[in-house]
């Protein structure tokens, strides 16, 4: 069944989409990442154009992160203290964010440096999850526990002062790492159009040793509101949100996060963060393809304005 | 007295410049208004029309030759070329095509080029090869020759979207006067205006010309949800985060029973 998307200015297939919804959703739910570096690219193949779909996506995004929030929140996996403390700051970042993306659009290299910063990210973030994920995994395999929590293991800012305690998480540590991830995570999701949630679970995980249990539903928190402020803002500036395409992903995408967050439940530590990496690391390598292997098309073509 | 009588040979001497004016073109176009609502997934149009001698020289001189262009809304379209650099494959150069139509068809009932001679095609602006591409190159604005690498890939760009088309086969012949010509709107054609340009040919030399227009529009709820993406930018913004988080609280709703 075709439909006519009003803003994006084509007919798609309301099955194709509603899939596409579903599958992105199931994995954000399992993950607690928004999945908009999946989803963006997935639009863009189905004929939308970049900035549509990049604009779109936050809604989307917005949607299947709020449903998982609600129900990570009934099972008392979220942290809203640690959620709101990365916020205050993520707030700043995006600001900021926002400022270099406007100035590096002027030198006409931005879709370059997009498209490096995702391989270095997701290549990096990727294999450094695959490896630590393995070792916990093998770990558990020669009867050892699976994370290694020694009351020893603090690194250097566990002695910063400004302590707080997240009780829900069970960690006591100062606010200035907790800053600083929300300041990067806002930050980045600005220049790059994401979320940020493949970031931000694993610098919880690894920076702040937030257990995975609470860290998904924290990160969510997160997601949706900084999505839910972008799907504003670019209706405010660009005009360019679909409202119609949106309901279709968010349809399929909430139905796909709530099963994907009872699947994510089930699953071990470990096993999850070991997924997240493949997944991550997969897309990175995806996009580095995409940069050295020569295109079967030179040219492209770029709207850009009407007369 | 005097300036009336210049007018009236100015008036002559354009008339001069004009196709002897031995035929006349009269078209009709099955559909005016192309509405783009929510099934929209493109149409064919038809222009119907009749070669008739003008009344005061009855004679037609057959066999004729038609093309048909059909122009889009002017949009300004940025044609990028990737290059390697350091092991990367970056957009190291563009050209922007100044003023181009989102849509271009020229439709006849044979190549082109058969049909007049290359001078003629390039003055009328007919076929592909001849329309007038403008492209910015520094300060100037300047279409190009017709093999030059960017406008070859604008316009293949644009023909595999089924945006920019020739097609010799489009209009067809029904007797020796009377024509037919499918005019194709892909599905994701651009909303707008549309001018067509009607070309009479006979034996190589223009005898003809006319033109009609159409319109491409959105209605009703397509109409709606543009209006207001572009009018109520906050509003509209507000109203979709609202249904993200609704659709969100009632999916967790209907799942929170199991």
């Amino acid at each position: 069944m075709q439909i006519y998307l009003p803003i994006a200015d084509l007919p798609v297939n309301v099955f194709l989409v509603l899939g596409m919804g579903l599958a992105v959703g199931y994995i954000s739910g399992m993950f607690g990442i928004g999945g908009g570096f999946l989803m963006t690219p997935l639009l863009i193949f189905i004929g939308i154009s970049p900035a549509v779909a990049v604009a779109t996506v936050s809604s989307h995004i917005a949607a299947s992160s709020f449903t998982g929030a609600i129900s990570y929140w009934r099972k008392r996996a979220l942290d809203i203290a640690l959620a709101l403390m990365l916020l205050s700051a993520g707030i700043v970042g995006t600001a900021i964010g926002v400022w270099l993306f406007t100035e590096l659009r002027a030198l006409d290299q931005l879709d370059l440096m997009i498209g490096l910063s995702y391989v270095t990210l997701l290549t990096v973030v990727g294999a450094t999850m695959i490896y630590e994920s393995w070792r916990a995994i093998m770990r558990t395999r020669h009867g050892m526990p699976a994370t290694l929590r020694r009351p020893g293991s603090h690194t250097w800012f566990h002695g910063l002062p400004f302590k707080l305690r997240f009780k829900r998480s069970k960690i006591y540590v100062s606010a200035i790492p907790v800053w600083a991830i929300g300041l990067v995570i806002g930050f980045l999701g600005a220049i790059m159009g994401i979320g940020g949630g493949f970031l931000l679970v694993p610098m919880l995980i690894y920076l702040l040793r937030v257990p995975t249990a609470t860290v998904i539903g924290t990160s969510m928190v997160l997601t949706l509101v900084t999505m839910a402020s972008a799907t504003v803002m670019h209706a405010a500036t660009n005009h360019l949100v679909d409202a119609v395409l949106a309901l279709i992903l968010m349809v399929g995408g909430v139905i796909g996060a709530q099963f994907g967050a009872r699947t994510g439940q089930k699953m071990r530590g470990e096993r999850l963060r070991l997924l997240l990496g493949l997944l991550v690391f997969a897309v990175g390598c995806r996009f580095a393809y995409e940069l050295v292997v020569k295109p079967d098309d030179l040219y492209s073509l770029r709207y850009v304005r009407s007369e | 007295m005097r300036r009336l009588a210049q007018l009236l040979v100015l008036t002559l001497l354009v008339s001069g410049a004009e196709p002897a004016a031995a035929e006349r073109l009269v078209v009709s176009l099955s559909n005016h208004r192309v509405a783009v609502t929510s099934n929209f997934v493109g149409e064919e149009l038809v222009l119907f029309g009749t070669i008739e001698p003008e009344p005061t020289t009855s004679a037609l001189r057959p066999p004729y030759d038609l093309v048909v262009t059909v122009t889009g809304p002017r949009q300004t379209i940025r044609t990028r070329r990737k290059q390697r650099i350091v092991g990367i494959w970056v957009n190291a150069d563009s050209r922007e095509f100044v003023r181009v139509p989102a849509y271009l068809a020229v439709l006849s009932n044979r190549p082109v080029n058969d049909i007049a001679n290359p001078d003629m095609l390039r003055r009328l602006q007919i076929g592909l090869d001849n329309f007038l591409l403008p492209q910015r190159i520094g300060s100037d604005v300047a279409d190009t020759v017709r093999d030059d690498p960017f406008r070859r890939a604008f316009v293949r760009l644009q023909t595999q979207q089924g945006l920019y088309r020739e097609s010799a086969t489009a209009v067809t012949f029904l007797t020796p006067t009377v024509f037919r010509a499918a005019v194709p709107m892909p599905a994701a054609v651009p909303t707008g205006s549309y001018g067509i340009e009607v070309e009479l040919f006979t034996r190589g030399a223009l005898v003809a010309r006319t033109n009609s227009a159409l319109d491409v529009i959105k209605t009703g709820f397509e109409q709606y949800v543009a209006d207001a993406a572009r009018d109520y930018g906050l509003l509209y913004g507000m109203a979709t985060a609202l249904m993200a988080l609704l659709i969100g609280w009632i999916a967790s709703l209907v799942f929170a029973r199991d």
